[in-house]
């Protein structure tokens, strides 16, 4: 399974900053290895940020995406103790899912 | 109507250049660094790492928490600013990572030698790596002072600046070449001048590191071999003496310098 993501969700005001490190290769498809052969895509699809259940954001992802992404967006009229949920699903069907709280 | 016209077009060419000209490379490089900062994905590797050093692993099935790093079993903050040090259990100095293969190996059970042979990133070769940057970075903000009592401190550190002026290899470089004089840089990378204290946060206080270029968590022995691989001389072995040796003279050279690790690189 994927390693976690490390999420920090920050109120000022009624804005919530959330700030996502996700693990993961995204591997571009463009790459050869050592031996020539072609290093299959691997990489992150779909993103999709929930504010107390309530999805707030959905991003599609291509292979131009760096390594181990960082992703920072603003929640609007949120507050500290609500919950930030971070799904992703990758061109494997991997997925992963962490939440984190707002400070 | 002409000519005023092209004077502000004139002046607003000129305007990014004059801004542009009080900003050295360096400046710019370190405005980038400072906007990477903010999503460091050696994060990553640290929170992999603290999961490292509590899960029971290995043939033994136990963590790391009774490892010694230092300043007792178990004591991770502080211990980094004080490694390489000598260790009365094995009667060597070891730094971070040779530490923890013999933690590691005493502890876990693991095969010491065996993953001092693994490839840098790959099976538990990354899993020290991550370790080592928890471990650095539960002294970070704090201030390197390594110990130089025991007499194979000394000795290591007399060694370290033998190997750092060492020169050899096709090139006949030396560690000197590049880290010997103030104000040197390859292409845009400032190069520290690691005979005395570089500074806070640069040289040897700003590893392990990500490398954003390679997307890879690097560590010092890691970061050391490298310099080698520059130098096109031989690769020296993993936690290997000479490795060591020159991470007491960096490390000592740096005392007072503050620990930023783990760092992100270019």
């Amino acid at each position: 399974m994927a390693d976690p993501m490390r999420i920090r969700a920050q109120a000022a005001g009624d804005k919530v900053t959330v700030r996502v490190l996700m693990s993961h290769e995204m591997e571009t498809g463009q790459r050869k290895d050592s031996s020539g052969k072609v290093i299959p895509a691997w990489f992150i699809q779909e993103v999709t940020a929930a504010h107390n259940g309530k999805t707030v954001m959905t991003a599609h992802w291509g292979p131009s995406v760096a390594k181990n992404p960082f992703l920072q967006f603003v929640v609007k009229g949120g507050k500290a103790g609500d919950k930030i949920t971070i799904n992703w699903v990758d061109n494997r069907g991997d997925k992963r899912t962490d939440e984190a709280t707002v400070s | 109507m002409r000519r005023p016209r092209w004077r502000v077009l004139a002046l607003a060419c000129l305007m990014p250049f004059a801004v542009q000209a009080q900003k050295s490379t360096a400046d710019g490089i370190a405005e980038y660094r400072k906007m990477l900062e903010d999503g460091n994905p050696a994060e990553l590797f640290e929170m992999k790492g603290e999961d490292l050093w509590k899960q029971p692993r290995g043939p033994k099935k136990a963590s790391l928490e009774r490892c010694d790093l230092g300043l007792g079993p178990g004591v991770v903050k502080g211990a980094w600013v004080q490694l390489p040090r000598y260790f009365a259990d094995t009667g060597r100095v070891q730094d971070v990572e040779s530490r923890l293969l013999t933690c590691m190996s005493t502890l876990q059970g693991f095969d010491a030698a065996e993953i001092a042979k693994t490839a840098f990133g790959r099976g538990e070769m990354a899993n020290v790596t991550a370790l080592a940057t928890w471990i650095a970075a539960q002294s970070r903000g704090q201030r390197f002072d390594l110990p130089q009592r025991h007499a194979q401190e000394k000795r290591f550190y007399e060694l370290g600046k033998r190997a750092f002026f060492f020169r050899g290899g096709p090139m006949d470089f030396s560690c000197a070449t590049c880290h010997g004089e103030e104000g040197k840089r390859i292409r845009l990378q400032d190069l520290p001048d690691l005979r005395t204290n570089p500074g806070d946060g640069i040289g040897f206080a700003a590893w392990p590191a990500y490398r954003v270029s390679s997307g890879q968590m690097w560590g010092m022995q890691q970061r050391l071999n490298d310099c080698y691989r520059q130098q096109r001389f031989l690769y020296p072995g993993f936690a290997s003496d000479v490795t060591i040796a020159l991470g007491v003279y960096m490390g000592v050279n740096a005392r007072g310098a503050e620990s930023i690790a783990p760092a992100i690189k270019r």
